[in-house]
């Protein structure tokens, strides 16, 4: 990071401004959509299957009707006749609103009841009756690609398998030439299973439809909110909703993490409800609800092979994957790219040949592929690349970081062109690494775990070198359902020189409220305090793609620089007027434009927003405000090396992480206080699927894992305090050198912890092992190695 | 369904409400008395986010009856701050960035504030250990843990 540019006063880039969004929530006075409460509102509740696949025969709601308080079943019946029960997905399949004929999943939405409380609600839907006829189930990828497999999406006229995309990247025959001629290949199959983004707060809206004016309100847990206002627009155009009568309010959001891009049926079924009843309607999910219906991430089946030289120079990776996308493709990936950016899967290492083939698959799940905290598929791509690399380097016998610092692409290589077609930006991934090497002291580790192992204790370490991509548009490339990656940012000096900034973007979490104002500040050199940042209102926010796959920063804070540019160059043409000099003859300083050779004659940003609602030069529009819409030229690659220490009870099979250092760089930082935040949170939900979330199902499709009962998220035990550093490589491309964060250690955590476990028993033959490495299933190695207490 | 008048405490102020058997502390503090700063996450007692302090000891308010408080003192994170001066906790949380979505924090804060009634200087790992029944998926815990210790020192 270069010299800080303004003072903590006004804390522009690179102060670890305390946040402007934290007064409310420490006192319990943020605003959640379930904090809502709007004149009459009725509630909402939903009817589930507990079957996973199954013909409905029929739905019973007079005993429901007759309970005092209930309004309302709704049911896939109702909504046929609007041509409502079925809707597109973000990625362009069909997904159910309500079934007419058939559930697809244990726990689909088969109706919903509508009540004067949510209490009257829940008893209404015990009391719907419905009748089930149960079909064959398949929840084995494996199986439901077979030939032979019966056709679950019997809704489409023409489909005659189970397949839904097939996806190559890269020259298949220069690869495997590559492999016939290599000295030395590897092979490793791998799972990524499926896990849940489980946000504290769960989803849930208020649909408000005004009969007067036609004008729709919903009050949405949404992380994208003008993209769902034309989803909305499009789904439900033909029964009279207009895009202008649609505004949606996303207030604050307790968490999002992917799980908030998507429509569900609920968000929908709310609105049908009001425009029927003409009253707000609450759906507020229960955790068992989300957990079980939800936002599902990952679940790719992996075959991966690495070619190299007897030195250990990489040559050549080929890769084989099977992607469960459970009974809909509801993934939120950018619409050219149906398994997301995984061909990023080169990761950080100058490899000369590659290829991967991506099938996806229906099965009878609930609709899977949304993120978890990963910008779309990068998680699964960083995995595969960090793991082979550590098999690569057992197989040769040589240490995972000399093969990395082997491999690494170096620095004068960037922007650098990847085999599989990313231009990188800008990267020292040899920095990062040594001084990870250096902070954790990755020597006297080895020396130890010498001395550990001839002690009979399983002590390992552990390696991963990732790279992220982020930051998407370019729109060139990066749609969802037609709409350009674009961000947005709109900015309005008031006369007395504060400022309001209106973003395109939707805060999580993440600390908008304060990022945005300072880059606003460092720009204008008003105060952050002074800037007020506001998203989440489609009537007042300027258009925007929202925020998820790191891409705030990359795209909206682009925008939020270019706009406060924008200003500064009308700025300067008042500050001329005032000063009575030619434009060129003046110099910006942050907050002021002075005269060049003559600094005492100058204006402030103050002064000159005040002149320009009240003494602006004859021939200009009076106002100080500009809006701008931010297409990046290129993605971004934030990339970090981690070094992770574990110790093995060799009892109980627990894995308890003893230390962990983890070297970011994002590229040039606004708030580095929000940037470790970004990062202890972000490290903790990459171990918590390396060490414990995963939700699998029984043979007949029942979830397993569907509360917090099962479902376990890391508490304050089983998280370690994470150590972090960084360095600090701009991206060449941004307006000021940012990168993005958010997600870079969720996709970089998980193999580091992996990479340290199978190191603690590699010298019993050990060369991978699964994920969630649980003490069941880090014990049984130990058994089957005679090894366990 | 049975109708029951209750009176509860709340920070300080006496309410007098009419419920039914079946309802839910959380909710009466969230819906009837519109103290939304208790937040509801998992409905099993897992999370915490409904964590208040029942005469002085901290429970989770999706798993008590409205009923079950009649006649107890409540306190929610509304009632921390006294006299518009925030608790040591609060500033704490707010100059550590023991915060991210804000959804887990009231809950957050009244478990710690009950440990720091009954030990004024916890260690980390007493920190950890009694804060281990609320969850928090933003922070990693880390700057929780430094948050509780910071209010632990201004209250020393």
């Amino acid at each position: 990071m270069a010299e800080l540019k303004t003072t903590a006063a006004v804390s522009g880039m690179g102060h670890s401004m305390k946040r402007k969004e934290d007064p409310r929530f420490i006192r319990g006075k943020g605003n959640y959509v379930d904090d809502i409460q709007l004149p009459g509102m009725l509630y909402m509740d939903i009817v589930r299957s507990p079957y996973a696949h199954a013909k409905i025969k029929s739905i019973n709601t007079e005993k429901a009707l007759k309970i005092p308080g209930v309004l309302a079943v709704i049911t896939g019946e109702t909504l046929a006749k609007y041509n409502l029960h079925w809707m597109p997905t973000l990625m362009s399949d069909t997904q159910m609103v309500l079934p007419v004929e058939k559930v697809m999943y244990q726990a689909q939405e088969v109706a919903a009841v509508i009540a004067t409380s949510r209490y009257i609600a829940a008893d209404g839907i015990e009391a719907v009756e419905v009748e089930y006829e149960p079909l064959p189930v398949i929840v084995d990828p494996f199986k439901s690609i077979l030939p032979d497999a019966p056709v679950l999406r019997t809704d489409k006229k023409d489909k005659k398998d189970n397949r839904i995309f097939h996806w190559e990247v890269g020259d298949r025959a220069a690869t495997d030439k590559a492999f016939n001629e290599a000295e030395v290949v590897v092979k490793q199959d791998m799972h990524i299973p499926r896990i849940h983004v489980a946000s504290i707060e769960t989803c849930g809206c208020i649909a408000d439809f005004d009969r007067v004016n036609g004008k729709l309100t919903v009050y949405m847990t949404t992380q994208a909110p003008h993209a769902i206002r034309t989803v909305f627009a499009l789904v439900a155009g033909h029964v009279g909703l207009s895009e202008e009568k649609i505004r949606i309010i996303s207030p604050d959001l307790g968490g999002g993490f992917g799980g908030k891009v998507p429509v569900y049926p609920g968000y929908v079924i709310a609105v049908a409800a009001s425009v029927v009843i003409g009253k707000p309607v609450k759906w507020i999910e229960d955790r068992m609800e989300n957990l079980q219906a939800d936002s599902f991430a990952r679940d790719y089946h992996i075959h991966v092979e690495m070619a190299a030289k007897k030195d250990g120079t990489m040559t050549a990776m080929r890769c084989k994957t099977l992607a469960d996308h459970g009974y809909a493709d509801a993934a939120a990936n950018p619409s050219k790219f149906p398994a997301g950016l995984f061909s990023i899967c080169t990761g950080s290492y100058d490899l000369k040949q590659a290829f991967c083939e991506i099938d996806g698959v229906y099965t009878n799940k609930p609709p899977g592929g949304v993120a978890y905290r990963c910008s779309f598929r990068v998680t699964e791509a960083v995995h595969m690349i960090e793991r082979i690399t550590d098999v690569l380097a057992q197989e040769l016998k040589m240490d995972p970081a000399a093969l990395r610092m082997k491999n690494f692409i170096p620095k004068e290589k960037f922007p650098y062109k990847s085999v599989l077609g990313w231009e990188y930006d800008s990267g020292d991934y040899a920095g990062a690494l040594k001084l990870a090497m250096e902070r954790i002291d990755y020597v006297g580790l080895r020396k130890e775990q010498l001395e550990k192992r001839a002690k009979g204790e399983l002590m390992g370490i552990g390696i991963s070198s990732f790279t992220e991509i982020v930051g998407a548009g370019p729109s060139k490339h990066f749609d969802i359902l037609g709409i350009k990656m674009f961000d947005s940012c709109e900015i309005r000096i008031h006369p007395t020189g504060k400022a309001i900034a209106r973003f395109g973007t939707k805060s999580q979490g993440q600390g908008h409220e304060t990022t945005y104002a300072q880059i606003v500040a460092e720009e204008l050199g008003i105060p952050a305090s002074a800037v007020q940042v506001e998203e989440g209102d489609t009537d007042t926010a300027p258009y925007g793609l929202g925020t998820y796959a790191s891409r705030s920063t990359p795209t909206a804070g682009a925008a939020g620089a270019m706009a406060a540019r924008k200003i500064r160059e009308k700025a300067k043409k008042i500050a001329a007027y005032l000063l009575e000099v030619s434009p060129d003859d003046l110099v910006w300083e942050v907050g002021k434009f002075s005269v060049k050779g003559a600094p005492q004659r100058s204006k402030t940003i103050a002064e000159i927003a005040f002149a320009a609602y009240t003494n602006h030069p004859q021939g200009m529009e009076a106002g100080l405000e500009a809006v701008s819409y931010y297409d990046p030229p290129n993605l971004t690659f934030p990339f970090g090396s981690y070094i992770c220490v574990v110790d093995i009870d060799r009892g109980t099979g627990a894995v308890k992480i003893r230390r962990f250092f983890a070297v970011d760089d994002c590229g040039n930082i606004i708030n580095p206080m929000i940037v470790d935040g970004q990062i202890h949170g972000g490290l903790s939900m990459g171990m918590a699927p390396a060490l414990m979330e995963e939700i699998t199902y029984d043979e007949s499709g029942n979830v397993q894992g569907g509360s917090f009962m099962d479902y376990l998220v890391p508490t304050s035990m089983e998280t370690p305090s994470w150590e972090t550093d960084k360095t600090v490589t701009p991206s060449p491309h941004h307006p000021f050198g940012a990168k993005g964060v958010g997600e870079s250690a969720t996709v970089g955590a998980p193999p580091a912890i992996v990479n340290a476990v199978v190191d603690a028993l590699s010298h019993l033959g050990v060369k991978h092992v699964e994920i969630p490495m649980t003490p069941e299933r880090v014990w049984r190695i130990l058994k089957e190695k005679g090894v366990a207490l | 369904m049975a109708m029951h008048t209750i009176k509860v405490t709340v920070n300080g102020e006496e309410h007098q409400a009419t419920v039914e058997s079946r309802l839910l502390l959380v909710h009466l503090l969230r819906e009837n008395l519109r103290l939304t700063g208790t937040h509801i996450g998992c409905d099993t007692t897992h999370c915490g986010a409904c964590t208040i302090l029942l005469d002085g000891q901290p429970v989770k308010s999706c798993t008590i009856l409205a009923v079950q408080a009649d006649g107890h003192q409540l306190t929610t994170v509304e009632g921390l701050e006294k006299d518009g001066k925030l608790h040591a906790l609060q500033q704490g949380f707010w100059d550590k960035h023991g915060l991210q979505c804000g959804f887990c924090t009231p809950g957050m804060l009244m478990t710690s504030c009950a440990l720091l009634e009954r030990n004024k200087k916890p260690t980390e790992l007493e920190i950890r250990e009694a804060i281990s029944g609320n969850l928090c998926r933003c922070t990693g815990y880390v700057n929780i843990v430094k948050a509780i210790q910071s209010a632990a020192e201004q209250q020393a």
